[in-house]
């Protein structure tokens, strides 16, 4: 194989990652469930976070909701001994992450096997947007300053919304912490230390201030250095089960720096709210590389910059008619330098701006039937240090008409988002179409119905969404390997699900909530690396696969009261996935072909159990994860065949006070039992390792 | 309706069936599975055939794999059954494969090294590492191997030069660089002058197009030849004639195969062609006797196809004497042709299919008549054969 083949596709995968960007969605629904176990609230009611101070709040959807949702929020993600937002979300049922290992390590999710690009990573509010390779690398976002994490499949369970949130196949909603006050305090002033295993030191501060009754702010900032480095071990055994090779090697080049500043400012208003963000984060970090054969250890780098400007308001004009109008600035900048001269030397800088309008306008036409439109306006261009680069801009107009409808137990949302596009380049040698334009119009509509008059405790729902990705920069216009002329990427999906939850006031369970839900998938004119024959860059990026996926999803959490101040949170996830390549039916070798076979890194099992006891100011967290047998490529055979792997951490908290600071200590084992496994073949996922944090509250 | 006594039975349930899920286990290096196929010939010096799979970047899987003629075998991934202690196995991108004396040298180009087995059992002998090794020739007690990693000519331009390593077939050991053009790829040996086809790939699109000429004895750079942009292959014919294939540069300039004579003096260049209105496409080629095989599968970005091409050329009149030696129709079944070989004495023909160049490729076995005898699944992306003498 080429060498600069394999540059390019490196390069692909790796250091075209990027960015992070934000705002905040202050939708006045009750948007978290929140189950309290507070003495003082001894129900199990669905409260609002701002009244609860000692929440913990039950991970789960809003039973109402109509969209299938998933989210972490409260205790309840602080308890999962989570570093990232990437590490909490392996714990959503249907998610399979894409982890190259370590602290900085790109981590990016995949829900229900549509491939990473068609997610949508929303911080607070507004879409982290990346033209130029469509991937959002959740391993940046600390939790330290995160309230809660969401995702939905489809788009988010309201239509009061910009016309971005119905574009994709899947959305992840990051919001970060409100500031919340007790009593008559103005201001709050937390300090968190976080260290560990990979040489981790993670200081980091927040501070949230009341200026009126009105307006509040909350600037926070976190600085992270590792080493990461970390013994792993790989060895094979021959059938006779001597061993033919074992060794273990310290993981080199996994290294991270990295600050985040962010500052915020929340206002409300008679009939309304505002916001305003600013955020910057910049790191350096080492490319750890594939460990193969005579390779131990790479030199690639990695540098980030991103900063943005983002705001919103909203404003409820009468009982019928409210809007918001939502924006946002960012500029991102990488430089990606590969000094290894063993490899081809490359110092390639990209920078990325975004421009975004949007505005939505809500109608409530009867007290049942409510429609909504919006309109927005993203303006993106890619500048990079690379030959031939045609310097792409693209002008997006999306526009949305949503509308829901209640009549009696059954409730219908639909939405139709018309996407219109506009791409420029200058002239490159592999460009043909100096401009190109695309135009769709895609439908969405959820069902829910609850199927007793007397009872709530049950609802059944069903959806269909039609939506697409266009191609990404990088897709259309990396130097050699890109395709100017490519397609969008379609997916469609149905679903059906049913839920129960109920509460108790008394007794020993508290709460209970169980979900199902049946899907199927298509993916159609997937955008694939497909070779172009021989020669130097070997690929092409080519509208040809096609990927069918049927899934199952069950979620089941209990919370529990044991004995008087002894309490007990548990959740379970499994999920099926039968995700199968159904790009060339002549590729039908019943061994090694392709056709109709499992897609690449899709385990047919997976699933995780977390379990969170509490008592008093004590508290003791169990979480397993499991993820079942794959295959690396669609040729199911032998030599493909990826081992399951699952992890169990365990960590233990405990809090009091001392002149008015709360103080709270924390530590955590993550992979106890120290296995030894890659997510990705060849990346190899750190062992038993540590972390310990203190946490100061004043 | 659940009964609340009924959950603590239900989530253990849950947990057993998470549990039950299949467990992790060591991951074993299994023997070595055979196919039968295809027919005993004992009644030829040739034992049977290496063929080296590169696999795909960055998984590791290069293999090995035999078809041993005495016994109609084809075994698969040979090297890791016969040598199951090397750490990581053969390595990640197996670039060339050679045999030289008693030795098989295969050139692992994403593993920095090259592997240097017994040819008779693939056992291990030892490795020489060379960062991001190409191509490989040998001469007397030594071995030639081209990498791309040279000098650094400018970081701002991407140039890197690259080189030669000279090895001391007997010790192992490197005795000495030769710096040449960039990233250089095939080399052949006449007379006493090695030439090197300088392909500059990480300058696209500006291609190097030069021969680097090496003089054996001083082991130094004498004099470049133009040719075409993105040179590939060399292979030197018994009368001295040098072929030399250009992958070209996948837009408005094709592949084309050249005949360079009189190398020593005045090298007079010529294009071969197809037919009068087109060059030959090439992308691989193998010499037997007067006989150039020549494949491509050239892609066009202009016309977005991937035309096959499976010529003869021969080398005494430098022109085309069979545009299609595949004769039963069963080219339609090659998705992407990556390798030929020919049997040295039989002329049996050997075409190997990349297919999707993402998992298994596929080992099509011709009579000289150009039909089809048998076919097996090979490793992932077929690309390079060595003949096994007895």
């Amino acid at each position: 194989m080429n060498q600069r083949s394999i540059i390019i596709v490196l390069s692909v995968i790796f250091p075209l990652l990027t960015f992070a960007q934000e705002r905040d969605s202050v939708i006045p629904t009750h948007e978290h469930s929140l189950c309290a176990l507070d003495e003082n609230t001894p129900t199990f009611d669905y409260i609002d976070t701002v009244s609860t101070i000692s929440e913990v709040s039950v991970y789960g959807q809003r039973r109402d909701e109509i969209v299938p949702s998933q989210r972490l929020s409260g205790k309840r993600l602080e308890s999962l001994s989570s570093f990232s937002v990437a590490d909490a979300m392996r714990y959503f049922s249907g998610v399979q992450i894409k982890d190259y290992g370590g602290v900085g390590g790109l981590k990016t999710i995949d829900v229900r096997s549509m491939g990473t690009n068609h997610m949508g990573v929303f911080y607070d509010g507004i879409q982290l947007g990346n033209a130029q390779n469509g991937l959002v690398d959740l391993g940046r976002f600390s939790l330290d300053n995160i309230e809660e994490i969401a995702l939905y499949n489809g788009q988010k369970a309201q239509i009061f919304q910009p016309a971005r949130d119905f574009g994709t196949s899947g959305s992840v909603y990051i919001r970060t912490r409100r500031p919340k006050f007790e009593g008559d305090k103005n201001f709050n002033l937390r300090t968190t230390l976080r260290g560990g295993s990979f040489d981790l030191i993670n200081p980091s501060i927040v501070w949230e201030q009341r200026w009126n009754n009105r307006v509040t702010s909350s600037v926070s900032a976190d600085f992270t250095d590792a080493s990461g480095k970390y013994k792993f071990r790989y060895r094979r055994l021959l059938p006779s089960g001597e061993v033919a090779w074992d060794t273990t090697a310290v993981r080199q080049n996994g290294d991270i720096q990295s600050y985040r500043v962010e500052a915020t400012i929340f206002g409300n208003t008679s009939d309304g709210t505002w916001n305003a963000k600013a955020y910057y984060y910049d790191s350096e970090r080492g490319i750890p590389g594939a460990i193969v054969n005579n390779v131990w250890k790479h030199a690639q780098r990695q540098w980030d910059k991103n900063f943005f400007l983002q705001g919103y308001w909203s404003k409820y004009v009468s009982e019928k008619y409210r809007f918001q109008v939502s924006g946002k600035f960012a500029l991102d900048r990488m430089r990606y330098l590969n000094p290894d001269s063993a490899l081809m030397y490359q110092d390639n800088r990209f920078n990325q701006k975004e421009l975004y309008l949007s505005t939505a306008h809500y109608y409530e036409i009867l007290p049942n039937w409510q429609v909504n439109i919006s309109a927005d306006y993203q303006y993106n261009t890619l500048d990079a240090s690379l030959a031939n680069f045609p310097y792409p801009q693209r002008h997006t107009l999306l526009t949305a008409l949503a509308t829901q409808y209640e009549y009696n137990r059954l409730r219908v949302m639909a939405s139709l988002l018309g996407t219109h596009v506009w791409d420029r380049t200058t002239m490159g040698i592999s460009v043909d179409k100096l401009n190109k334009t695309t135009s769709r119009w895609t439908p969405a509509i959820y069902f829910s119905y609850k199927p007793f008059a007397d009872s709530d405790d049950i609802s059944l729902r069903a959806f269909y969404k039609s939506i697409f990705r266009l191609p990404t920069f990088n897709d259309l216009y990396y130097t050699e390997v890109g395709n100017s002329n490519l397609k969008p990427e379609n997916t469609h999906q149905w679903d059906l699900g049913l839920i129960y939850a109920h509460d108790w006031y008394s007794g020993l369970l508290r709460h209970l909530e169980l979900k199902a839900d049946g899907y199927f998938n298509l993916v159609d004119n997937k955008i694939v690396a497909i070779p172009k024959g021989s020669g130097q860059y070997r690929w092409k990026m080519m509208n040809v696969g096609k990927v069918h996926i049927a899934g199952f999803e069950a979620t089941a959490e209990a919370a529990l009261r044991l004995h008087r101040d002894w309490y007990l949170l548990m959740c379970l996830n499994y999920t099926y996935q039968s995700a199968t390549d159904h790009t060339d039916p002549t590729d039908n070798d019943p061994y090694y072909g392709t056709y109709g076979k499992q897609i690449a890194y899709v385990p047919w099992h997976s699933g995780s159990v977390a379990a969170n006891l509490n008592w008093k100011d004590f508290g003791v967290n169990y979480s397993f994860i499991y993820v079942g047998e794959r295959y690396h490529t669609s040729a199911n055979i032998r030599e493909n065949y990826e081992q399951p792997w699952y992890t169990h951490d365990i960590s233990a908290t405990y809090s009091l006070r001392y002149r008015g600071c709360k103080i709270t200590l924390g530590l955590e084992c993550n992979n106890m039992f120290n296995q030894q496994y890659d997510v990705i073949q060849n990346y190899p996922m750190p062992g038993r390792n540590w972390r310990g944090t203190l946490k100061l509250e004043f | 309706m659940f009964q609340r006594k009924t959950y603590f039975p239900f989530l253990l349930a849950c947990t057993f069936v998470l549990l039950l899920g299949s467990c992790r286990q060591d991951i074993v290096i299994w023997p070595s599975e055979q196919d039968w196929v295809g027919e005993v010939m004992d009644d030829t010096p040739i034992r049977g055939f290496y063929l080296l799979n590169e696999g795909t970047y960055p998984t590791n899987n290069s293999s090995l794999d035999f078809y041993d003629y005495t016994s109609a075998t084809y075994t698969h991934n040979i090297y890791s059954a016969t040598n199951p202690s090397a750490v990581m196995g053969l390595g990640d991108i197996g670039n060339s494969l050679k045999i030289h004396g008693s030795r098989l040298w295969a050139v692992i180009n994403g593993s920095n090294k090259v592997e240097v087995m017994e040819a008779n059992s693939a056992r291990r002998i030892g490795q020489v590492d060379i960062a991001n090794p190409r191509h490989i020739c040998f001469h007397q007690g030594y071995a030639y191997v081209t990498s791309f990693a040279g000098p650094m000519v400018s970081e701002l331009l991407y140039e890197q030069l690259g080189l030669v390593v000279k090895i001391d077939t007997a010790t192992l050991e490197k005795v000495d660089t030769c710096i040449v053009g960039y990233q250089p790829e095939g080399l052949d040996i006449v007379g006493d002058r090695i030439y090197v086809a300088n392909s500059g790939g990480y300058l696209y699109p500006n291609y190097d197009n030069t021969i680097s000429v090496i003089s054996l004895e001083s082991f130094r750079e004498e004099k470049r030849i133009s040719v075409a942009p993105n040179l590939k292959q060399v292979v030197a014919d018994a009368s001295g004639k040098l072929w030399v294939s250009s992958l070209g540069n996948y837009f408005d300039q094709s592949s084309a195969l050249f005949c360079i004579s009189d190398i020593d003096d005045t090298p007079v260049i010529q294009s071969i062609q197809l037919n009068q209105a087109q060059s030959l496409p090439v992308y691989a080629m193998t010499l037997v006797g007067d006989s150039l095989y020549v494949l491509s599968n050239d892609f066009s970005y202009v016309t977005e196809a991937h035309p096959h091409t499976y010529a003869i050329v021969n080398t005494r009149t430098a022109s085309v004497a069979s545009s299609h030696f595949i004769v039963d129709g069963t080219h339609q079944d090659i998705i992407a042709p990556y390798a030929v070989a020919v049997h040295p004495t039989t002329r049996d023909i050997i075409i190997a299919d990349a297919r999707n160049y993402m998992g298994p490729g596929t080992l099509f076995y011709y009579s000289p008549e150009g039909i089809l005898k048998w076919k097996v699944r090979t490793g992932d992306i077929p690309g390079h054969v060595a003949f096994l003498s007895r």
